[in-house]
């Protein structure tokens, strides 16, 4: 594969690496994201033999991040073995972030703007920033803006021992205060997704995963960190009957049907792809495994409207079709994002729904079933974990793989996002 | 890790003692440092019976810039076949090693001597053996810290007349004797070369002479005519060339890894996937590359192929087996599945990746000309209590190797083996303080060796220009008593 099929103005695929992503308060307890970083982008560069290269630029982010790592992209790559000459900048749009960093270094390679470039994301649950409260805050910036210490003084007698608890990000939308899991439960009621159905989803996830790695399909796409081999999540063992077991942990009555088994829980860890244009992959002699062909982003209103929190993938998708003239149907693989079970289950009953695809999408008819067999073949972020930044780059270098195995076809990829918001793209095999 | 034994009895107080105790004090082995002068000192070139292999020699140590001082040194020596007499001195050419010349040594203005080399390939008869110690007798007194003496012979079994044969072999007990009786870090080793090696002499002799053999000592190798591809820069012997490297995240394979790279090598550096953190690290430190392959995975032959098609134009020009494990039991006590790890990881991966690597029709694999070199051990000389499967694979690589070379000979490939003795590394740091003491201890340099000990002689045998030797199991144990 030289890549040279590729057609001008592509940006290709031509590897990518992660560590495995730990479970929050696991192995990576003590590593910043910083540390995640330079760790995913230093196993790059040995994959690729790259120490002292540069590339045309580092795009990546975090979720959760302290207000210090403001240059959180720029400071990796000044850790890593990267050279010190390759530009950087942070990307951040919530569950999206990694989706949307490759989609950008694509289109700057497309364009002919760079030839090379590295997108990735990392984001720690463990090491997560905690805030100081709002009146705290306040009262030390009043403090700070005194000419003189008595005006200081005073500014300081608005302290209240209240404002001492801290604040701790949480897993909620700002505007709705519910959490993400509580958002999913009532689109997961509404779609009368079933439990086991969910469950059913978890298992193969799992299973997936479990087999791809014995298999070696991550050798080249994982380098172990602080000694953690494999995603701390994988349950190689558990079964539709163990996750039965569950209780649930969002939704009420009969509609509760999420466990933490259907759920992704808190991760830790980080991932990179490098892209390229075909030329520059060629002259290197590094392989292209597939290209980028599009991408699509929607959001939904969640707040005011009545749609899901984590619909507007099923959107985005629509849009993304029509553009390239594809059906549901024209793709190898399917890799949608498993923020939980049922928001799969949800997005691929949306795209069978005359309703849904008519009334919500447009459409004269829907878009169908797909063939279930081509979803997340090789696991997905239920088992693998999701460490909201890093998904992104672990599903496209993963599919990126897959396709070049297979040698032909494409695949699609979808990432909901916190916000209402929804990440998708098309990836096909050279 | 560090020897503390040596560091203490090296250190001024820890001298006074160990002077008074009478204990051992190993010397501190000179190391190859690119651009160091090949030896500290210069060198006697002497021969006995002939030798017509004195201009080769001579000519090896002038390209090298080595001060020749054969007359001076040994006016009183009397040699009656020897050849020397009228070869010039001259190539003692100012080099960087001058300074040495001019330090005073015992015998007056005679300089201190970096090495001996002595060409007694045409020695046929006992009488030239009396030749041989007079020359070298005199010199062994005069020998700089880590001298070398390099004897050239002619492999016994390739002379049909019982007297010949017992000469040449006799040069095989001298060496390993004097060996065991020179101090100070010095080595002595033996070349059997045959009739006309060439310029398949240089290479050994290049590498006997320098700090790069700093641990390998009173060992034979043999060296025959071959096709030999000098390197345009000694210092970079492998610039352009590809070499793959198993079990590279640490010990003696990371050792390897940066001797191929400071050599000019690309190297692909491999291991187990869950060795990968270290692995990357050793990777970026020579901007090589890391490969996560399991040997033992069905495919890993054709992962490694994949890996030089795509990267490196389908060429493969060495490769270096150096992953291994252990699984210590007594005989009695190992199951199957012990006994099956380690024979399988340590010889069955070697000889299946072989297999594949050597098909010529594979991209990717071996090519022509191309070096494979093996990591065996002394255990596979020697056995070990404890160590049978260990053993087993060990041995089984020397045969393997002397097997293959024949085999891929008229490809211009070679294979060989290093048999390492005690080195430094986190395996041996696991063995009992007693039991690694002993080890450390009993060989002619009275320390263990270091994993760069290994990497060097691998990186030696795997040159263009060794091509004269192959089928050889090189030992790097400082003449230890095991299994000798
Ligand atoms: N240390 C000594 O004194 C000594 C002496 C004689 C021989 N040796 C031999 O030298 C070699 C290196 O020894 P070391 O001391 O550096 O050992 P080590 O244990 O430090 O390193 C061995 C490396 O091989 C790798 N490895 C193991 N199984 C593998 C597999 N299936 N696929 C790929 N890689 C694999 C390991 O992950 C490790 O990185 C071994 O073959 C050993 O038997 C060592």
């Amino acid at each position: 594969m030289s890549g040279n099929s590729a057609g001008p103005g592509a940006a290709v695929i031509v590897g990518g690496n992660r560590i495995p992503f730990a479970r929050a308060n696991g192995a990576y307890a003590r590593a910043s994201n910083q540390d995640m970083m330079i760790a995913a982008l230093d196993g790059l560069v040995a994959r690729f033999g790259m120490s002292g290269e540069s590339v045309g630029e580092v795009a990546a982010g975090a979720v959760l991040k302290h207000s210090r790592d403001f240059n959180l992209t720029r400071e990796s790559v000044l850790g890593s073995r990267l050279s010190h000459t390759t530009p950087a900048y942070d990307v951040q749009q919530a569950c999206g972030t990694g989706l949307e960093a490759v989609v950008l270094v694509a289109n700057k390679i497309a364009l002919g703007q760079i030839d090379s470039g590295i997108a990735g994301g990392v984001d720690s649950a463990s090491d997560a920033p905690i805030a100081v409260s709002d009146g705290l805050r306040h009262t030390l910036l009043a403090s700070n803006r005194a000419r003189t210490p008595m005006d200081r003084a005073r500014a300081l007698t608005g302290f209240r021992p209240g404002h001492l608890v801290p604040e701790i990000p949480r897993n909620s939308e700002p505007r709705t205060g519910l959490s993400m899991g509580e958002h999913q439960a009532i689109t997961t009621a509404q779609w009368q997704v079933s439990r086991e159905s969910q469950d059913v989803l978890a298992a193969a996830s799992h299973h997936n995963l479990a087999a791809a790695y014995d298999r070696g399909f991550f050798d080249d796409l994982v380098t172990p960190y602080l000694g953690l081999v494999r995603d701390q999540n994988l349950r190689a063992d558990t079964s539709v009957g163990k996750l039965a077991l569950l209780t649930p942990v969002f939704g009420r009555g009969d509609d509760a049907t999420m466990t933490a088994g259907n759920s992704t829980p808190l991760t830790d860890g980080a991932s990179a792809v490098l892209l390229a244009s075909p030329e520059w992959a060629a002259e290197r002699q590094l392989p292209a495994l597939a290209r980028v062909v599009d991408a699509e982003t929607a959001a939904v209103d969640y707040v005011n409207g009545d749609e899901g929190l984590l619909m507007a993938p099923a959107y985005a998708v629509s849009r993304l079709l029509a553009r390239n003239g594809l059906s549901l149907q024209d793709f190898d693989y399917y890799e949608i994002h498993e923020a939980f079970a049922s928001t799969v289950l949800v997005t691929l009953a949306a795209w069978q729904s005359e309703k849904f695809c008519h009334d919500r999408l447009g459409l004269d008819a829907p878009l169908g079933a797909i063939d279930r067999s081509k979803l997340n073949v090789n696991g997905s972020s239920l088992a693998a974990g999701h460490p909201f930044a890093a998904t992104g780059g672990r599903i496209v270098a993963s599919l990126a793989k897959q396709l070049s195995v297979k040698g032909s076809g494409r695949g699609l990829i979808s990432i909901c996002a916190a916000g209402g918001q929804g990440v998708v793209a098309i990836l096909e095999a050279l | 890790m560090r020897d503390r034994y040596s560091d203490l009895v090296n250190s001024r107080s820890g001298k006074t003692v160990a002077g008074m105790l009478g204990l051992p004090r190993p010397a501190k082995l000179r190391r190859y440092v690119p651009g160091q002068p090949l030896l500290v000192g210069a060198a006697v070139v002497k021969g006995v019976a002939g030798a017509p292999l004195l201009p080769e020699i001579r000519q090896v140590l002038a390209s090298m810039a080595v001060p020749d001082v054969s007359d001076a040194a040994t006016p009183d020596v009397a040699t009656p076949d020897v050849a020397t007499q009228d070869v010039v001195a001259a190539q003692a050419s100012p080099s960087p090693a001058g300074p040495s010349l001019s330090r005073p040594s015992p015998s007056g203005s005679a300089p201190r001597l970096g090495a001996v080399v002595i060409d007694a390939s045409a020695a046929r008869v006992i009488e030239d053996l009396e030749s041989l110690r007079a020359a070298l007798a005199p010199c062994l007194r005069r020998l700089s810290p880590c001298a070398r003496i390099v004897l050239v012979g002619t492999p016994p079994e390739s002379l049909a007349d019982p007297t010949a044969a017992a000469t040449q072999r006799a040069l095989d007990g001298i060496i390993r004797s004097v060996a065991k009786e020179l101090r100070g870090g010095a080595t002595a080793n033996l070349i059997y070369a045959g009739q006309g090696p060439g310029a398949a002499l240089e290479s050994p002799l290049r590498f006997l002479l320098s700090a790069r053999s700093a641990y390998v000592d009173g060992q034979v190798v043999r060296v025959a005519p071959a096709d030999v591809r000098a390197p345009t820069d000694w210092s970079r012997p492998f610039a352009g060339q590809v070499v793959v490297v198993t079990g590279a995240a640490r010990g003696i394979g990371a050792s390897i890894v940066e001797i191929f790279a400071r050599d000019g090598a690309h190297v692909i550096c491999l291991d187990v996937p869950a060795a990968g953190e270290a692995l990357a690290r050793v990777a970026n430190r020579v901007a090589g590359t890391a490969l996560q392959v399991d040997i033992t995975a069905a495919d890993a032959g054709q992962r490694i192929a994949a890996h030089v098609a795509q990267r490196h134009d389908g060429r493969l020009d060495i490769m270096v087996h150096n992953a291994g494990i252990t699984r210590d039991k007594l005989l009695v006590n190992t199951d199957a599945e012990w006994w099956g790890s380690v024979l399988g990881i340590n010889l069955g991966a070697q000889l299946r990746l072989n297999e594949v690597l050597l098909d010529p029709e594979l991209r990717g694999g071996l090519a022509e000309g191309g070096r494979i070199v093996s990591v065996s051990s002394l255990s596979g000389i020697a056995g070990n209590r404890g160590q049978a499967s260990y053993a087993a694979s060990k041995a089984g690589v020397i045969g393997m190797v002397q097997a293959l070379a024949a085999q891929v000979a008229d490809r211009g490939i070679t294979v060989n083996a290093v048999a390492p003795g005690f080195i430094e590394t986190e395996m041996t740091a696991r063995i009992p303080l007693a039991t690694r003491e002993l080890g450390r201890r009993i060989n002619s340099l009275g320390q263990g060796g270091q994993p760069v000990d290994v990497a060097e002689t691998i990186a030696w045998l795997a040159q263009g220009a060794s091509a004269g030797v192959t089928g050889q199991v090189v030992r790097v144990c400082g003449q230890s008593l095991l299994g000798a």
